[in-house]
């Protein structure tokens, strides 16, 4: 068993992060909540509504782009709606103006390998934003970046979900990451996956963008605190994170 | 300001230009070099043959060849004869290309099904095919039927394998972007599997253009009265092996103008991409 006794409270428009050692069964949460499989015990709900298999007010982020490479970045963007059968002018120019948001104006007849890492990770973005869900789940997105793009598309990540009021779940190893995108961070024990603490987050930091987040007072007690937590998981049993 | 940085720039269009006529160089260099050794080949074998070094009756000259196929050509036989067998091979290479994918795409849907064939199509990949060919001859009759039967055995299984393995090694993150949205089993095969497999899918249309030519030969050598096969079965039977060192010239040039053919489609497919 992955996971167990995962009791997770999530309120709407709330920045949550999951973060925890490999093995503490992270992604197996999301695609709990995804709808990718079903729980062999418990139950998933959204808004009150039992989750067992996909639906639309869930998106997904994955940690590298997946973008196809035989499709263009816009029938890339597309692909959700042409899924869900909803490809009409309207959502067409959505689309248009989500790419104009996150800068990638004129990428829209490009092929993903034109593009670089980071903007391939907006353009995952955007394709999750197209279907307009109302929960994003974010499975380590900036994994695979360079650390520069990473602050960047934090920063753009965290603004864009924020002004649209969407709910969200993060789960990263990064610890500094957690702290400064979230609202709540709740840290994850393996073997089986287990929650161990959850942290809200101070005003400040929450309010602040993730870049501004990172130096402001009481950011790195935080840190400490949780890393603290890491090492505690690590002397008890003895596992490299 | 500019000055250094022109100067820079026309020392590198320099250099790259050096670079250039050095690769066009040696490619003519090679293509000159291919055509004497051709040439050379040619002559040596024509002298050898007039000068009665070899013998003419089993290995011919190539001026006797060209007049042989001239005549056939001029008395309208040779162009049948070619039809025929270009015919049965395109037909061989693209339906065993799409049934061979039409099969692959049938075990995708189905794992049990891919599991309980398993050991069959381990045991006919195996099997030297055109080993079948007089059992297909008995059971399609003696025509065209059998010989396309016989091309068939032979690409369909090795086709099968190759796109079903593409199938399988479809990085499953591409899948979770189908199935977060929603998206079913359908949906994953239209959208991603049979996208991501095409380039596969073209290159094994390579692998049987040659895989064809086999079988519609050795088709034509067990039982037809037309194609390339026959004629050299016919030359081979009355002791002509002009028109067999001729036929065989005639498959190579024709089998090679078909890669070629497919090898250009592989190019335009991939470059769309």
């Amino acid at each position: 068993m992955a996971v167990e006794n995962i009791n997770l409270d999530v309120r709407s428009g709330e920045f949550v992060s999951l973060i925890g050692p490999s093995g503490c069964g992270k992604t197996t949460i999301l695609s709990l909540i995804a709808g990718l499989f079903e729980p062999t015990a418990g139950t998933v709900s959204i808004y009150g509504e039992t989750i067992n298999k996909p639906t639309r007010k869930v998106g997904y982020m994955l940690q590298q782009d997946y973008l196809f490479p035989w499709r263009t970045i816009y029938e890339n963007c597309i692909i959700g709606l042409e899924l869900e059968g909803k490809v009409s002018e309207q959502k067409r120019q959505y689309v248009m103006q989500l790419l104009e948001e996150m800068g990638l104006t004129g990428t829209e007849n490009k092929y993903p390998h034109q593009l670089s890492g980071g903007m391939r990770q907006r353009v995952a973005l955007v394709r999750t934003l197209a279907t307009e869900p109302e929960i994003m789940l974010l499975d380590e997105p900036f994994s695979a970046l360079d650390y520069q793009t990473k602050l960047q598309l934090e920063d753009l990540v965290a603004e864009t979900l924020k002004s649209r009021q969407k709910t969200a779940i993060l789960v990263t190893h990064d610890i500094s990451e957690a702290i400064a995108m979230s609202d709540k961070v709740v840290v994850l024990q393996p073997c089986p996956g287990k929650i161990r603490k959850t942290v809200d987050v101070p005003n400040p930091i929450r309010a602040a963008t993730p870049f501004i987040a990172r130096e402001l007072n009481g950011f790195h007690d935080l840190f400490h605190m949780l890393w603290s937590e890491f090492e505690q998981m690590e002397q008890k049993g003895g596992y490299a994170t | 300001m500019t000055g250094p940085y022109r100067r820079a720039s026309r020392l590198t269009a320099d250099v790259y230009g050096n670079f250039l006529r050095m690769q066009r160089k040696e490619a003519r260099k090679v293509r000159i070099t291919q055509f004497i050794i051709v040439v050379l080949f040619l002559a040596f074998w024509e002298m050898a043959g007039r000068l009665k070094w070899i013998n003419v009756l089993l290995f011919s000259y190539p001026s006797k060849i060209v007049d042989l196929l001239a005549d056939k050509l001029a008395d309208g036989t040779l162009l049948v004869h070619v039809e025929v067998t270009l015919w049965e091979t395109i037909i061989g290479f693209v339906l065993g290309t799409l049934s061979g994918t039409a099969i692959a795409m049938v075990i995708w849907w189905w794992p049990f099904l891919s599991k309980v064939l398993d050991p069959f199509i381990v045991v006919l990949n195996s099997l030297p095919k055109v080993a079948l060919g007089p059992l297909f001859i008995v059971a399609l009759g003696p025509g065209m039927i059998s010989i396309v039967a016989t091309t068939l055995s032979i690409t369909v299984i090795i086709t099968t394998l190759v796109v079903y393995n593409s199938f399988k090694e479809v990085d499953p993150n591409y899948v979770k972007v189908i199935q977060v949205f929603g998206g079913g089993k359908t949906d994953i095969f239209r959208k991603v599997i049979l996208p991501a497999s095409i380039p596969t899918i073209v290159s094994t249309l390579k692998v049987n253009v040659g895989l064809a030519w086999v079988g519609v030969i050795v088709g034509e050598f067990l039982v037809s009265k037309q194609g390339l096969g026959y004629l050299i079965i016919y030359g081979f039977q009355v002791f002509n092996f002009t028109l067999v060192i001729g036929s065989v010239f005639i498959i190579a040039v024709a089998a090679t103008l078909m890669y070629e053919g497919v090898a250009y489609l592989e190019n335009r497919v991939l470059s769309r991409k």
